[in-house]
């Protein structure tokens, strides 16, 4: 169980409305891609379900109970999150960095790192490693990492692979979506690349001015049943994937 | 040279202020550091703040502490130290904060937002934040500004000499006055040697946390606080009372305050000496005990002290004084010494005769083509004032020295008339002419002998003190000054007052 549930949740900062009354439910185990431009709400509505972004009203339950009603800190501890910057502690080893949840709670490491640096695809030999000794995948790998090691299994991930060349960005994509399924997480994963969302997610919600105006499989999308909003964003990489098709003939 | 004898205990002394300046700087600048870090208000007034303390100067800085503790001491009924270590702990504390803050503040808001954006997301607390994550990145630049805020301690600290505590200042202080310029480049020399030692040792913590050494960090860290022990130990050894003689801040004060302890140690007293207070602070350093003896002069206690502007028979004055200081102060007056030094108006030998000066009425016919030369106090005095007002003295300019380079200012011919001392050495040796105060607007200045309240009353240390009183001439006094004044074949404060020791004995 780590279904995640928004009811009637609003934020807005000033005189527009980031996130605008959405009510949705996440169930356990699923992979749900957040589309939309940028300003639509998306990446708040991510930041409620660890409380990095409070919401004015409306409250998010995770497994049932009020996020709310947790210490925040002892809340994020047990929620992976991963985010486009990365920000990994550029003064902590890769070991360091990826057992930061588990010094948080005083926690041994013990084999950990290796295992966690194992499964993100990463060689041993990087645990003693300063971050600005790594690539830009190799950093989210560990980024990855870190948001796992607690044993995290929601995992929030805001733009995660968007600053990463298309290669890298394609590699990672499909490693993390093997490690979704090998782990049984639950993710939600803001991105506004729409084909990145129809080959990773198993549904796709699509947000813009601060609602969820497209909701559906990635099937449902394709076949435009998922509304107009939808449909618009699927037609872009739809329309480049025909061009090139074209272009190849 | 009694100079160098004393570097030891001075560079210990020096250390000891610098040390505790920096600590006091530290342990506000770095918690208000993480709140203005925080909140950008308190960033604008705490910088503000800092800077404006930065834009005064450390002397001045100094000099304000003292009637800042002496209200704060009477508001609570006394105890508070208004000389000596507090006041200059103060202000160099302040004067610590700019960097450290600055610094403090510049380090912490320059961590990458995604670094602590990071720290939020994998649930740390704001403390575990700031401990894990915050403070390991901030400390570089942290480092760099307790580099210059400890450099700049230490140099400030030669100041603190001024409102009598002792520090290397003393030496150029005291080389400044005598000319005794090996003495003024052992000050400067062992303040800067300090100051380069305390900053390779920060520089080598800052390499230290900047590369993650931690060895080289707990060595800087070992080093610096094993040489603050080193200073420290001498102070916690069981001491025994010692007898602390003022001086103000030339040549004769000097030669009369080591007369006095010469006196005083062959009667078995241990002494030290607090050189180069400002006169408006030395009675009052005497009044609090912070020192036990020493000199001033009549009308300098008639005039500031006293407030009195009547100008009486000088026997009678110095009665009033001795009546005045005990039932005011408590301050006992062991004497007169037999000397004047009072203030007076010289003129250039040559101009005298060309221009018939003998008086300060002819002064005043030629004054307004002429620009007076004076000390750095003379021209807030009253006596100034009542000279002014009394022979009606406008002079073109005035220009202010410190009394050695007064001297030089007449002579190279920069000023036509300056404010003389009638004992000093230096009116005979470069021909100058004292005028005559026919109205008698300046009051007589015989040197008194002046003891703290403990003293008082302390019927051996009385005894050990007057076989000076009324043994003292002026020729003497002239002459002992002249011989510490001159360019060549100067004698030191300690020589000079051996030789006047010899000729009243």
């Amino acid at each position: 169980m780590s279904g995640v549930e928004f009811q009637h949740v609003r934020k807005t900062f000033g005189a527009t409305a980031a996130v605008d009354n959405v009510s949705c439910t996440v169930a356990s185990r699923s992979f749900v891609a957040l589309v939309g431009s940028s300003g639509s709400g998306k990446s708040t509505l991510l930041k409620m379900v660890n409380r990095l972004v409070v919401p004015d009203s409306g409250r998010v339950l995770l497994d049932g109970a009020d996020v709310a009603d947790e210490d925040p800190h002892a809340l994020r501890r047990r929620i992976g999150y991963v985010f486009q910057n990365i920000g990994l502690f550029p003064h902590l080893t890769v070991a360091e960095n990826i057992a930061i949840g588990l010094r948080l709670e005083g926690k041994p490491a013990d084999g950990r790192v290796a295992e966690l640096l194992d499964l993100v695809g990463l060689p041993i030999a990087c645990a003693g490693r300063m971050p600005d000794q790594l690539s830009g995948g190799q950093q989210q790998r560990v980024g990855v990492a870190r948001a796992l090691a607690p044993g995290s299994k929601l995992m929030l991930m805001d733009e995660p692979f968007g600053a990463l060349d298309p290669v890298t960005r394609d590699a990672l994509g499909c490693a993390y979506r093997a490690l979704h399924q090998r782990l049984g997480l639950t993710t939600i994963m803001v991105t506004h690349d729409m084909a990145e969302a129809l080959l990773l997610a198993d549904r796709v919600l699509v947000m813009a001015a601060g609602r969820i105006v497209g909701d559906g499989t990635p099937a449902d999308l394709l076949a435009g049943r998922a509304g107009p909003e939808a449909a618009a964003l699927v037609d872009v990489p739809r329309a480049q994937a025909e061009r090139l098709k074209e272009l190849g003939a | 040279m009694s100079g160098w004898s004393r570097l030891p205990e001075l560079l210990a002394s020096h250390v000891l202020l610098a040390a505790a300046a920096l600590a006091l700087g530290l342990a506000v600048s770095l918690p208000l550091s993480i709140w203005a870090a925080r909140n950008r208000h308190v960033a604008r007034v705490a910088l503000g703040f800092a800077s404006l303390v930065q834009t005064i100067p450390a002397l001045a800085l100094l000099a304000l502490f003292y009637p800042v503790l002496l209200a704060i001491s009477s508001l609570v009924g006394g105890g508070v130290p208004a000389l000596g270590f507090l006041p200059s702990l103060l202000a160099l504390g302040l004067y610590a904060l700019l960097p450290i803050l600055r610094n403090g503040v510049a380090g912490l808001t320059g961590i990458d937002p995604a670094v602590r954006e990071a720290a939020d997301g994998v649930g740390m607390t704001s403390g575990q934040k700031l401990r894990i994550v915050e403070a390991p990145l901030a400390a570089p630049v942290v480092m760099a500004g307790i580099r210059t805020a400890a450099v700049w301690t230490i140099g400030a600290a030669t100041l603190s000499t001024t409102v009598g505590y002792p520090s290397l200042g003393d030496l150029i202080f005291a080389g400044l006055q005598t000319q005794d310029w090996a003495l003024v480049t052992t000050g400067c020399v062992a303040a800067a040697a300090l100051a380069l030692v305390a900053d390779a040792l920060l520089g080598l913590i800052e390499r230290g946390i900047r590369f993650r050494r931690r060895t080289r960090v707990w060595l800087g860290f070992a080093l610096l606080v094993g040489g603050t022990a080193a200073a420290l130990a001498p102070k916690l050894l069981p001491q025994q009372p010692v007898v602390t003689i003022g001086a103000k801040n030339f040549s004769e004060q000097y030669i009369l305050a080591r007369l006095i302890g010469r006196h005083l140690e062959s009667a078995g007293y241990r002494v030290r000496y607090r050189e180069g207070l400002g006169s408006a602070v030395i009675f009052r350093a005497l009044v609090a005990g912070d020192i036990d003896v020493y000199v001033d002069y009549a009308g300098t206690l008639w005039t500031n002290e006293m407030k009195r502007r009547d100008v009486p028979d000088p026997k009678r004055m110095v009665a009033q004084i001795g009546r005045w200081a005990g039932r005011e102060h408590g301050v006992g007056l062991i004497g007169a010494l037999g000397f004047e030094n009072a203030y007076a108006i010289a003129v250039r030998g040559a101009d005298a005769r060309r221009l018939g000066l003998a008086t300060l009425d002819d002064l005043a016919r030629v004054a307004p083509r002429m620009v007076l030369g004076s000390d750095l106090e003379f021209l807030e005095r009253p006596e100034w004032a009542a000279v002014r007002d009394a022979y009606s003295l406008r002079f073109a300019a005035t220009r202010a020295y410190s009394p050695t380079f007064m001297y030089r200012a007449i002579e190279s011919g920069a000023v036509d008339a300056i404010s003389a001392f009638s004992s000093d050495g230096r009116i005979a040796a470069q021909r100058l002419v004292v005028l005559a105060d026919p109205r008698h607007a300046i009051p007589s200045y015989d040197a008194l002998l002046l003891v703290s309240p403990d003293r008082a009353h302390d019927a051996r240390f009385a005894a050990a003190l007057k076989p000076l009183v009324g043994r003292i001439g002026v020729e003497a006094m002239r002459a002992a000054n002249y011989s510490v004044d001159r360019d060549r074949d100067k004698r030191s404060p300690d020589q000079a007052a051996a030789w006047l020791d010899a000729r009243i004995r």
